[in-house]
């Protein structure tokens, strides 16, 4: 069992859903994200999801993008998202790496693995690799015991939602809209719609929404039908507003907004 | 489905495979929320391929609209910069809109009326793919929205004005490097979110399955007329056949029906920019090394941490850090070579093709230009008999009047 898979098995005894943070590495700088994901943990995220930044985010919209491109220019890569990953695993957090697929192929699928299970980290969601190119991947988090993340979408058929459920260990990602990352006024009927598509279809797995969630009362939302609430622009959009301890203190508040709606919806 | 086969060691070792590899090379990198579309979308390529009546309308398209087949050029004042070498050049810049990518987009304009789809999005760089999309978007009644670098805006504004003509709608993208790469990135964006009502017009050879294959099916015209041209001017087929490679689509065009010539040498010239030792170009075989961009593994520029790096070269469509999978593949098995020209270099055979055969060349197909002289030196050199080089003139020169005018500082 991961730490991720620990901590999803503990909100569930405690009837209700996961709060899952997300950051980038890098942005406005490694030490001070580093510091944000901590807040994370302190304002009650149960697992973050530590961004490693890529200068081709295809998934990602503006926000995400807007403190991934300096990361990216500054050099940040896969050695400082490990570095980040011991940071949240020591302040008591599940760490999942977030990262497109091409960084962790030019690390060395086999050397990422060892060293994010080194690093104490959980796991890896993959935005840009389906498990039909994951052979590799499939046989490295295998030998290290890690959980491998994919995602389904509203467009996924119920074939596809089985294949990737049964490839998937930890949670499987469901994006809740046809589109890429940011915060969004409402989040709309496809989330719950899937959710209850992918558990007809393969209920052992839990499943985590995410795109779209920016509030607490999103949030409490989400988390009466899935079993974790994924939030990332929201979070990111705080540090762009104020790159320092300001932006830090205000990742901890939304988090605590966050973790009180998902509390609320007790199942 | 698969119909082009490379043989090594004596076996026969049909590209791509079922799932879109080209050996290792290939595949689908994409967000899941892709997969069902491109699925409809590979299933309604091979279904329509091995249709008479759909490739009978495409060909009358080709034929009445595009005005195919492209003549083939003797390029005799040219060849005697190439050592005496016979060039002759097939002439895609003669092609409706200007280049080749002509080709590729009234096929897949026709693919998606066909799976019933009303509105196109396409990348383009130097704006000859979001022209040909945008042309075909009007002649079919389709909503067209472009994708294109907020830099290659400004380095090809003739070509933004054409596409406004048109009826489509360019969008300057602002970020990354502002470049075709980011124009692909902020497309993939648009069809994750609007996948239900939108087809990807994709302008080359690369990205994920069934792209590289579909786009290869539909520009193989330019090789399979060429080389029926070849044989019925020359008596025997050409000794190299040379073609610029950015994406590699008008590389794969021309290449395509010579593969199974084991004797003909296909040799694809890169965009050197200032020179590889300088690290500014855009040579992505010669100096890049195999991962995955843009939804398929091939060779690219990369970053010791795998992040792209920004490419660079004078032509705008060959300013692409990335290769299709297939040319990896054939560069691999050493079917193809892959060599890098430089900016000066495809400058100085763009003039010379322009005085010496009253051609404007675009930059991009200067580059196959400039390594057909290269080729022809080296090669006259080693054979008795001229040798016999088609090039690839994959399109004209208009679009680049004016920074040819900037490069060559003619006042205008």
């Amino acid at each position: 069992m991961t730490a991720l898979s620990d901590a999803l098995a503990k909100a569930r005894a405690e009837d209700r859903a996961a709060l899952i943070g997300y950051l980038p590495v890098g942005y406005p700088s490694v030490e001070v994200s580093i510091e944000a994901m901590r807040a994370l943990v302190a304002g009650g995220c149960d697992v973050v999801e530590v961004g490693a930044p890529y200068s081709d985010p295809v998934m990602d919209g503006p926000t995400i993008q807007a403190a991934a491109e300096p990361a990216v220019r500054a050099g940040v890569g896969l050695r400082d998202t490990l570095r980040a990953v011991s940071a949240v695993a020591d302040a008591g957090g599940a760490a999942v790496v977030m990262s497109y697929w091409n960084p962790v192929e030019h690390y060395g699928v086999a050397r990422f693995a060892a060293d994010l299970a080194a690093a104490g980290g959980s796991g890896l969601v993959t935005p840009d690799l389906i498990p039909d190119e994951a052979g590799d991947w499939l046989a490295a988090s295998d030998a290290h015991g890690l959980d491998r993340v994919f995602l389904v979408a509203p467009s996924s058929t119920d074939a596809r939602i089985a294949s990737t459920a049964r490839a998937s260990r930890g949670f499987l990602y469901a994006a809740a809209v046809m589109g890429v990352t940011g915060a969004r006024d409402a989040v709309g009927d496809a989330a719950a719609v899937l959710v209850r598509r992918v558990r007809a279809i393969a209920p052992q797995i839990p499943v985590c929404v995410g795109l779209g969630v920016s509030d607490g009362a999103q949030a409490a939302q989400v988390a009466s039908f899935a079993d974790g609430v994924i939030v990332g622009s929201a979070l990111v959009r705080r540090m762009l507003d104020s790159p320092d301890a300001a932006g830090v203190a205000g990742v901890r508040a939304l988090a605590e907004e966050l973790a009180a709606g998902v509390a609320s919806r007790r199942r | 489905m698969v119909d082009v086969s490379a043989v090594r060691d004596g076996r026969q070792l049909a590209v791509p495979d079922e799932t879109g590899h080209f050996g290792s090379y290939g595949g689908r990198f994409v967000p899941e929320a892709l997969v069902a579309a491109i699925d409809e979308l590979t299933e309604a390529f091979h279904q329509t391929w091995d249709d008479p009546s759909f490739r009978g309308e495409l060909a009358r398209l080709l034929r009445d609209y595009t005005g195919r087949p492209s003549a083939l050029t003797d390029a005799p004042r040219f060849g005697e910069h190439a050592g005496g070498a016979r060039i002759l050049l097939k002439r895609e810049d003669l092609n409706h809109t200007g280049s080749h990518k002509i080709n590729n987009v009234l096929g897949q304009a026709l693919l998606t009326r066909h799976i019933g789809k009303k509105r196109v999005i396409a990348e383009t760089g130097a704006g000859q793919h979001g022209v040909a999309t945008a042309t075909a978007a009007a002649l079919m009644g389709l909503d067209c929205t472009v994708y294109m670098g907020e830099q290659d805006t400004r380095r090809q504004a003739l070509n933004v004005a054409r596409m406004r003509l048109l009826g489509a709608e360019v969008v300057p993208v602002t970020t990354g490097s502002r470049t075709l790469k980011d124009a692909i990135n902020e497309a993939m964006r648009d069809w994750v979110a609007n996948v239900g009502t939108t087809n990807y017009v994709f302008g080359t050879v690369a990205g994920p399955h069934p792209f590289p294959l579909m786009v290869r099916q539909y520009q193989r015209v330019i090789g399979e007329e060429a080389r029926a041209q070849v044989l019925e001017r020359v008596g025997r087929l050409p000794d190299v056949v040379a073609a610029c490679v950015g994406g590699g689509s008008n590389a794969m065009g021309i290449f395509t029906a010579f593969i199974p010539d084991r004797g003909v040498r296909l040799v694809g010239f890169e965009a050197g920019g200032d020179g590889i030792g300088t690290g500014r170009h855009a040579a992505t075989i010669t100096g890049g090394s195999p991962g995955v961009l843009h939804g398929a593994r091939s060779y690219l520029l990369q970053d010791e941490n795998g992040q792209t790096i920004e490419s660079h070269s004078i032509s705008a469509g060959l300013d692409y850090p990335g290769v299709g999978p297939e040319h990896a593949w054939l560069h691999d098995t050493g079917r193809a070579e892959y060599r890098p020209i430089t900016d000066a270099e495809a400058m100085a055979a763009f003039a010379l093709l322009s005085r010496t055969e009253g051609i404007i060349p675009a930059i991009e197909s200067a580059h196959a230009l400039a390594g057909a002289l290269d080729l022809g030196r080296e090669l006259g050199a080693q054979m008795s008999q001229p040798p016999v080089i088609l090039v690839c003139l994959s399109g004209r020169g208009d679009k680049d009047v004016e920074t040819a005018s900037r490069y060559f500082g003619i006042s205008s």
